[in-house]
């Protein structure tokens, strides 16, 4: 196959990094400081999502402890650490204890595979900067991720309530309902990339983010990754008005703090998904990527790009939570399968279709036939625009019938169709317009308003007096 | 070369340390004062009804969820391996995966259709 039009497709399935110096220590080494960066990350999230948030609502957020606040996840920490721990009654006592262990551990599993960087000597040890890394490792991911639901589903219903009950099922139903958009959408990127390494798909975008180059796909990830992570605006488990806390309302103590770290290792979790996978990994951003012939593609440099990238992530989570309100469950549902599912099913077939004409017309330029069809569907999803809108039909209006608020002895509001009579001041205004508009009548207006007038007050006044 | 599933084993064996000492260490030091209210159900007091452990029941409409899930699931799952080698399958490899999409997305558009994705 002719590998200078087909550059892209013909990666290699296996991994790119190169474990073969690793051995035991480095392993653990690696281990230990994936977790104290996704621990220290989680605590600086908690700091940094207060502060952000509170600043989008006009107020400072916490700023007492520590520098601008900073102490502030550590004084929760502790707190958290040193509550009791409870066990309820009715709770089904072993799977109780261990649901909050599977969420916190599988959420922990998931960065196994994120490559940080290219590869550094640590000790004398060359090795890249990745736990470890197969041709599986997109596979792993989304493996890994519908494990943590375990955690969920398990903890609400072995706590023996009814509202944690409830969490647990719509939490279940709304994660497995955004993974499938999720998947669709990566598998864009896998077909472009050519393999499922991690490492091998970091490289295939030397040239090109997929973020770019699979702009549909990265929008869809975005929005299934918000729902996939129950944030606002789609924390429907957590509802606080209809659910109290969800699953974890049963929950106290560090069981609580590992569901509640669980979820923040989660947002870690896609927003490093989505750098990898769509922003380059831990390649440097294009003008930097070209200074002094890739200088900051090697050593350590790469993971300050990495960090950076994920937290970009990060703070349109942050964002988003103080932009946008709740959604209803069932417009919720609707979205991810009427909508979401869809378009990533239309994607997939569209990149294979594309992808495969590549294929067997080599030699032939495609690129003038694609871009006159995305002028063609520009073109006409501008001119939809100015299509009329079809017009509901008006609701017939009936005359109001009379209502009474006040006929069962306590006030009620009016129901669609019903029209609350005009109050006393309203009816006097609207008799006072209807004598105006006969001149015969202003006389006898105007002796009827003098007595009011008296008193020191004009009309403006009382009516704020009313108010 | 090295298995590079073993990193995986030795990832999670650091996380389950972490998190069952955090259990610990919050079972060694927080207070135990227990008492018969506290250990109820959030739930104003009484008995939460209906019984979630052993009766508890939920809306039917989250079992066609879970269904629709797994069919589509597998659906994902096959299009992985497709993914991967589509250079190598090329034509062939398409036309077979398009011919599996329209049997898949067939009983899709008819749950569709009988009104499986309504929550009204």
């Amino acid at each position: 196959m002719n590998t200078v039009t087909l550059g892209s497709l013909l990666a290699s399935p296996h991994p790119v990094a190169d474990f073969s110096n690793d051995n035991g220590w480095i392993w653990l080494l690696k281990a230990v400081g994936i977790v104290v960066f996704l621990l220290v990350s989680v605590l600086f999230a908690l700091w940094f999502e207060r502060r952000l948030v509170a600043r989008m609502q006009l107020r400072p957020g916490p700023n007492w402890h520590g520098p601008a606040g900073a102490w502030q996840s550590f004084a929760d920490a502790g707190k958290l650490l040193l509550k009791e721990d409870m066990t309820v009654k009715a709770a089904d006592k072993v799977v109780y204890h261990v649901a909050p262990l599977i969420s916190v551990t599988c959420a922990l599993l998931i960065y196994a595979v994120i490559p940080f960087g290219p590869e550094v000597s640590i000790f004398g040890v060359v090795t890249p900067l990745q736990l470890t890394d197969f041709s599986g490792g997109v596979l792993y991911i989304l493996g890994v991720t519908a494990l943590g639901v375990y955690g969920i589903v398990l903890g609400g219903w072995s706590s023996g309530s009814t509202y944690p009950l409830l969490g647990a099922v719509r939490s279940t139903a709304q994660i497995i309902s955004y993974e499938l958009s999720m998947s669709l959408a990566l598998i864009a990127v896998v077909i472009m990339s050519g393999s499922m390494s991690t490492s091998a798909i970091v490289e295939a975008q030397a040239q090109f983010w997929w973020a770019v180059t699979l702009f549909p796909a990265f929008v869809l990830y975005v929005i299934s990754m918000v729902g996939e992570t129950n944030r606002l605006p789609f924390d429907l488990p957590e509802a606080e008005g209809e659910l109290v806390s969800g699953f974890m309302t049963e929950y106290s103590s560090m069981k609580f703090a590992w569901f509640f770290l669980a979820e923040y290792i989660n947002m870690l979790n896609v927003s490093a998904v989505a750098t990898t996978l769509f922003l380059g990994g831990w390649r440097a951003p294009w003008p930097l990527s070209a200074i002094n012939d890739g200088m900051f593609n090697t050593g350590w440099w790469p993971v300050l790009w990495f960090v950076v990238k994920v937290w970009m992530f990060m703070f349109l989570f942050v964002w988003i939570r103080g932009s946008l309100l709740r959604f209803r469950y069932d417009q919720f549902m609707k979205f991810g399968w009427k909508v979401l599912i869809p378009i990533g099913l239309v994607f997939v077939v569209g990149v294979a279709t594309i992808q495969v004409l590549r294929l067997e017309l080599e030699g032939v330029d495609l690129r003038t036939p694609l871009m006159i069809g995305a002028g063609v569907v520009v073109v006409l999803a501008v001119l939809s625009l100015f299509l009329p809108e079809r017009k509901e039909p008006e609701p017939e209006l009936s005359e109001p019938e009379p209502f009474d608020a006040f006929a069962g002895g306590y006030p009620v509001p009016p129901l669609p169709g019903q029209v609350l009579p005009p109050s006393p001041r309203a009816a006097r205004r609207a008799a006072a317009q209807e004598a105006a508009a006969e001149p015969g009548t202003v006389a006898v207006l105007e002796a009827e308003e003098a007595p009011q007038d008296e008193a020191g007050q004009t009309p403006e006044t009382k009516e704020s007096d009313d108010v | 070369m090295t298995n590079p599933y073993v990193p995986i084993l030795i990832l999670g064996g650091v996380a389950l340390v972490l998190a069952l000492g955090g259990l610990g260490a919050s079972a060694i030091i927080g207070p135990k004062r227990y008492n018969r209210a506290k250990l109820d159900a959030y739930e104003c007091g009484i008995e939460p009804t209906p019984h979630a452990v052993g009766g508890g029941r939920f809306p039917i409409k989250y079992y066609l969820v879970a269904m629709t899930f797994i069919v589509f699931d597998i659906e994902v799952v096959f299009l992985y391996q497709w993914a991967v080698n589509f250079s190598e399958l090329a034509l062939f490899g398409f036309v077979a995966t398009m011919l599996f999409l329209v049997v898949i997305t067939v009983p899709y558009l008819y749950e569709w259709r009988r009104g499986g994705f309504e929550w009204a």
